[in-house]
């Protein structure tokens, strides 16, 4: 008797536990790790769009590990059975996430709103799994910038570059100088930002997307793979001793204090030049990485959808895509964090110069066909090969690793299952 | 039980007639204990073994970014053996192991006979030493990181003082970094190691030592001969705590190194996090981390067992 009474306590206390996420329909809850200074400022703001529709927001916020943490605690809900409404997943995890049939299908949202329209086809693709789409984006960053102090150039009598060349005669002169030339932090995933804008710098957008997209083991071994290997080995030379470890704002520290002459980074960087009171165009300038001028590679960060029970959640649902995709949210959000709107049709006047350029390259580049994504930021490859490969650029770039052996290397880590 | 026991055995007499609330007594005695620990027992039997029972379960699937439970043999033991980051990382563990765990003893041991010779001021001095165990070892790690930085700790400083020559850059050093952890762990542990020893030595009859020193002993000769022998079951407890503190080692290493420069300073531990949880691995990851277990057993067991003989030996 007791034991019944026992068990149907417990019983009730896991419904109702479990009930919980049903119980508020007209809510949606948001799992994303936005929670540093202006990104902060950009989820108050959708939070506070949602709220004018009636929609009750519930922040699901978990910091730290640049999304690594938020990922394992995604995981744990969704075997749990209560999946947030939509979380902060990008990239080709995308598609991982959905070939565990968890994802909802927001195509109604998409529909209304013309988003086939107004996003480049390369962006749709990847907010697409099966053809349906699963995802909202939220801003593009485009990785392959290099950041230069005007000043400590024109101190060392050198120019701004567009080319490895001219990049490498800039370097010389920056270090006869008495600076450092390139600013930067040794570790994996800087490593990569780097490696992606060599690859794309010496063998354009159809080598990158041949070898690096597509993982072909003969472009991958081949000449331009050699080839950027060694740039890559002569850029290391010119980076100051100390850089292990180095997280990147301190590298771009250096070019904002002068102590460097330029830094390879996406666009992020710029938070750190506004925030230090610095001018685009005046106390710093961005230009494309050397030889990528026509080219664009994109990191993507998009609100990916879960399947959710009850017709007001699900409803609720798509109001937040909906919002997420509107001109005023892409608008606000990206002058914030300083990256540039997904979608066209953005007013573009509040806008600097660094992302006025920003925006006409991702136009004529998604039409050239050289918008390509970023691989050191999870957006060109799964998580487990970008991993391998992103091992065997940091024992490049820490060790003396020739460049034959590096694409060896390089080849066996794209095999990775 | 015990406790009842003899009042049963002695006054058999009112046991029998106050059968009732007696009964009821030996009955709470018997399951009280056991009522009270069996959350315990429970908790541990599910998050300890049962997890790792699971673990093992998910190192023969082919689990990606979540759990699979379909079987599929050895796979992902034998990718890992094929990944030349774990064998960097399973050496570095070899070397930050053995290195570790000696120096600590030495150093540990060395503090421990110094302290013990009656000297003034003992107890502020042991305090300093076992100072470091307070501390977390990510605070340790972020504090030797800017210590053996080479553009901002100690090789600046000596320049600083003259000495244009010197260098200490272990830390960036893809071949050294390795050994700035030891360093590390060797400044926080070696404290506790002493703490361990000083206890045993305290507990060293004086009235050997004194006989000792009646026949003529030396004082290193004492120690050499009684003393350190007998603090056989302090090394004991003391390699026991350290094996596993190094096979575990992932935060002071993450706050170091981030297992850098490149992957020169990886272990197992941070190995394991990185395949499970950030690269959507997890069958791979859980291979790593049986591996693990497999290493802390290979050191444990013995080690237990050795111990197991020695105490019933001196029984």
């Amino acid at each position: 008797m007791k034991l019944k009474k026992l068990t149907l306590a417990i019983l009730t206390g896991t419904t109702l536990l479990a009930g919980t996420s049903v119980a508020n329909a007209a809510e949606v809850e948001v799992l994303h790790y936005w929670t540093a200074g202006g990104e902060a400022k950009s989820v108050a703001e959708l939070k506070k769009m949602m709220e004018a529709k009636g929609v009750a927001w519930k922040d699901f916020a978990v910091a730290g590990g640049a999304g690594e943490n938020a990922m394992t605690a995604l995981k744990a809900r969704v075997i749990a059975g209560s999946a947030p409404t939509a979380a902060l997943i990008k990239g080709p995890s995308i598609q991982e996430w959905g070939n565990e049939g968890v994802l909802a299908n927001i195509d109604a949202a998409a529909a209304e709103g013309k988003w086939e329209a107004s996003l480049p086809p390369m962006l749709t693709n990847i907010m697409k799994y099966k053809g349906h789409y699963v995802a909202a984006p939220v801003n593009v960053h485009r990785v392959n910038w290099l950041w230069v102090n005007p000043e400590v150039l024109k101190k060392s009598g050198a120019k701004v570059p567009t080319n490895f060349a001219e990049f490498f005669d800039a370097a010389d002169k920056i270090k006869k100088a008495g600076y450092v030339a390139i600013a930067h932090g040794g570790q994996p995933w800087q490593d990569a930002t780097v490696f992606e804008s060599v690859a794309l710098g010496i063998g354009g957008a159809e080598f990158y997307k041949k070898a690096i997209v597509q993982l072909d083991q003969a472009t991958l071994t081949g000449p331009t793979m050699i080839k950027t290997f060694d740039t890559l080995a002569k850029i290391k030379t010119y980076i100051d001793k100390d850089a292990a470890g180095r997280d990147w704002n301190l590298a771009t520290a250096m070019v904002i204090n002068g102590k460097a002459g330029m830094q390879f980074m996406g666009d992020w960087a710029k938070g750190e030049f506004t925030a230090a009171g610095k001018q685009p165009g005046k106390d710093f300038l961005c230009v494309a990485a050397p030889g990528t001028e026509k080219s664009f590679t994109f990191n993507v960060d998009s609100l990916t959808m879960f399947a959710v029970k009850g017709a007001d959640a699900q409803k609720a649902q798509l109001t937040l895509a909906t919002a997420v995709m509107s001109p005023e949210f892409q608008e606000v959000f990206n002058l914030n964090k300083g990256s540039i709107p997904a979608r066209s049709g953005v007013s573009r006047a509040k806008f600097d110069s660094c992302a006025l350029k920003s925006m006409d390259d991702m136009d004529a580049s998604s039409k050239a066909g050289s918008f390509v994504p970023s691989f050191a930021h999870g957006m060109a490859i799964d998580s487990a090969k970008a991993g391998a490969i992103q091992d065997v650029i940091a024992k490049f770039m820490n060790s003396n690793m020739t460049s034959q052996a590096a694409v060896q290397a390089l080849a066996k880590a794209a095999k990775t299952k | 039980m015990s406790v009842t026991s003899p009042s049963e055995t002695h006054i058999p007499a009112i046991q029998k007639k106050a059968s009732a609330p007696g009964r009821m007594q030996a009955f709470a005695d018997i399951w009280l204990p056991r009522l009270v620990l069996s959350p315990t027992v429970f908790a541990s039997l599910l998050f300890v073994y049962g997890f790792i029972a699971f673990t093992a379960y998910l190192s023969f699937t082919d689990s990606r970014l979540m759990p699979n439970y379909e079987l599929t043999g050895f796979g992902q033991y034998q990718a890992l053996f094929e990944l030349d980051r774990w064998w960097v990382s399973a050496a570095n563990l070899g070397i930050f192991g053995g290195l570790f765990i000696l120096f600590c003893l030495i150093v540990g041991l060395l503090l421990a006979v110094f302290l013990d010779q009656k000297i003034r001021m003992e107890g502020a001095l042991r305090a300093i030493y076992l100072y470091p165990m307070a501390l977390s070892f990510i605070v340790t790690g972020v504090a030797w990181k800017w210590i053996l930085n080479p553009g901002l700790g100690l090789e600046k400083m000596v320049h600083e003082w003259g000495f244009p020559n010197f260098s200490m850059d272990w830390l960036v050093d893809s071949d050294m970094a390795i050994y700035t952890v030891v360093i590390a762990g060797l400044w926080q542990s070696s404290g506790f190691v002493m703490a361990l020893f000083l206890a045993g030595l305290r507990g060293v009859d004086d009235a050997i030592i004194k006989a000792a020193m009646v026949d003529g002993a030396s004082l290193p000769t004492i120690y050499r001969r009684i003393v350190i022998p007998a603090l056989r079951p302090v090394f004991f407890s003391v390699l026991l705590v350290l094996s596993h503190i190094a096979i575990k080692s992932f935060d002071l290493v993450m706050a170091l190194t981030a297992g850098g420069p490149g992957t020169s300073s990886d272990v197992p531990a941070i190995f394991m996090y990185q395949f499970s949880f950030t690269r959507g691995q997890l069958g791979l990851g859980a291979a790593s981390a049986m591996m693990m277990l497999m290493t802390v057993l290979a050191v444990l067991v013995p080690l237990i067992y050795l111990e197991s003989k020695e105490a019933k030996h001196g029984h």
